[in-house]
């Protein structure tokens, strides 16, 4: 039996198609199989250096990045999805913890923080994962383009008193950025919610990994 | 086109059917990625690249492929290469990946690439389409570098700041302070400044050939009026 001409024809032109969809899934497939290692090592070494950043390596012993919990805490960690916790160790004993943070109320979009606090409940750094907040004015949150974030270093919860926990220009505590108060605002709230998760749930926090 | 001359392919993809000046294909990215120099580089290579890489593919291709499904089997090829040098970038340039961004998958959608599959890459040999994507590829990175280079320099005073995140540690020693201890002006950092730039970009380029298409006339007499066309926005 001979198929008509024009069902031939779509036929064959099917058969390219997905011959070409097949290439270059294979094309894909194999970058992604020599790359992915390379850009497993990069996305931890770029997170390890943030967290050597906030705490020098000197005070644990364990790699943080492998000891690590998920989560979720919509009002006081700004997300509704798992956030990463990085624990710190010396002798097996919780020295202090990294939380991933968002504040949801940046002035262009969320604004991912890592926020380190000492058992004891103070502020051992704040580092900005990622943001996209105005060049030159907001995006001064950023270690590396201003001091500003440095200001939390040795804060606690009692320290401002929590109603002092604002910037200024609100009768705060922190100091705003000359030109952008929206942002640092944003953050001033979620490392103090961050502060209060930590304060409620810091024994769970510090369990050794429940399931892996 | 099948047995254009290569000095007219390279004067075509870096001056007289530019892609970021004449065609004004691709705008996009350029606009949005021209802050600095090396955001600009980056993204410069990552096109001229995938450029290259489609252009060669679809003319080796080209008299497989049927004219129904031309069309999808390109934006096929385009988009796997790009896919392909998107995960390369996160390996082996990782911080200036996460600068880049979305803006690296979106090479997909810069409509220069499947312009030149469609208009030159599937009309001619692979070597004359090679030629055509690495000439298109450069004249697009100069006008994003030379953005780049304007809009870090009014906007921050610095030139290739964090060259690093390109060629490694020595590449701290690249950025070179133009003006230091300056203040910056933030017009030129922001979206804003790349509109202006590119008008700027545009007039001058408008200028010199306005110049130069003088000069000629005034080279030639009366004699010879055939003036030679310039083949612009054949794309456009």
């Amino acid at each position: 039996m001979r198929l008509p001409r024009s069902v031939t024809e779509m036929l064959l032109a099917g058969a390219v198609l997905s011959g070409f969809a097949l290439a270059g899934s294979a094309l894909v497939a194999y970058v992604h199989q020599q790359t992915r290692a390379r850009i497993a090592a990069n996305e931890s070494a770029a997170t390890r250096r943030l967290l050597d950043d906030i705490l020098p390596p000197g005070r644990h012993d364990n790699d943080m990045v492998r000891d690590t919990l998920q989560v979720t805490a919509p009002e006081m960690l700004g997300s509704e999805a798992p956030l990463t916790v990085y624990r710190a160790r010396r002798n097996g004993k919780p020295v202090a913890a990294v939380l991933t943070v968002v504040a949801p109320d940046g002035y262009n979009g969320a604004i991912r923080l890592l926020v380190g606090i000492a058992r004891g409940g103070e502020l051992l750094g704040v580092r900005v994962l990622s943001e996209h907040e105005t060049p030159g004015l907001g995006d001064r949150i950023e270690a590396g383009k201003s001091d500003w974030i440095r200001q939390f270093r040795g804060r606690s919860l009692g320290d401002p008193p929590q109603a002092q926990w604002r910037v200024r220009k609100d009768g705060g505590a922190f100091d705003q950025l000359t030109g952008a108060t929206i942002t640092p605002r944003a953050i001033v709230k979620a490392v103090r919610g961050s502060l209060i998760y930590f304060r409620r749930h810091r024994t769970e926090l510090f369990r050794k990994q429940d399931t892996d | 086109m099948q047995d254009k001359p290569y000095f007219a392919i390279a004067r075509d993809g870096l001056w007289n059917n530019n892609p970021g000046l004449v065609q004004l294909l691709g705008l996009c990215p350029l606009l949005a990625v021209s802050a600095t120099v090396v955001n600009a580089l980056g993204l410069g290579f990552a096109t001229l690249l995938t450029l290259t890489a489609s252009n060669v593919s679809v003319s080796l291709i080209r008299k497989l492929v049927r004219e129904e499904i031309r069309i999808p089997v390109f934006v096929l090829i385009i988009a796997s290469f790009v896919t392909a040098v998107e995960m390369a970038m996160n390996a082996y340039f990782h911080q200036l990946y996460l600068i880049l961004g979305i803006f690296i998958p979106l090479i997909v959608t810069n409509c220069s690439i499947l312009a030149r599959a469609e208009t030159f890459a599937s009309r001619t040999d692979p070597a004359r389409a090679a030629a055509d994507g690495l000439a298109m590829g450069v004249g697009f990175t100069g006008v994003l570098v030379t953005l780049g280079a304007m809009r870090e320099l009014l906007g921050q005073g610095t030139l290739l700041a964090n060259a690093q995140m390109l060629a490694g540690q020595w590449g701290q020693h690249l950025t070179v302070h133009v003006i230091p201890d300056y203040d910056g002006f933030l017009l030129a950092m922001l979206p804003p400044g790349a509109f202006i730039g590119l008008g700027l970009l545009l007039a001058l380029k408008n200028v010199i050939d306005d110049r130069s298409a003088q000069r000629r006339r005034a080279g030639s007499t009366a004699v010879d009026r055939t003036e030679t066309p310039v083949e612009g926005g054949a794309a456009a």
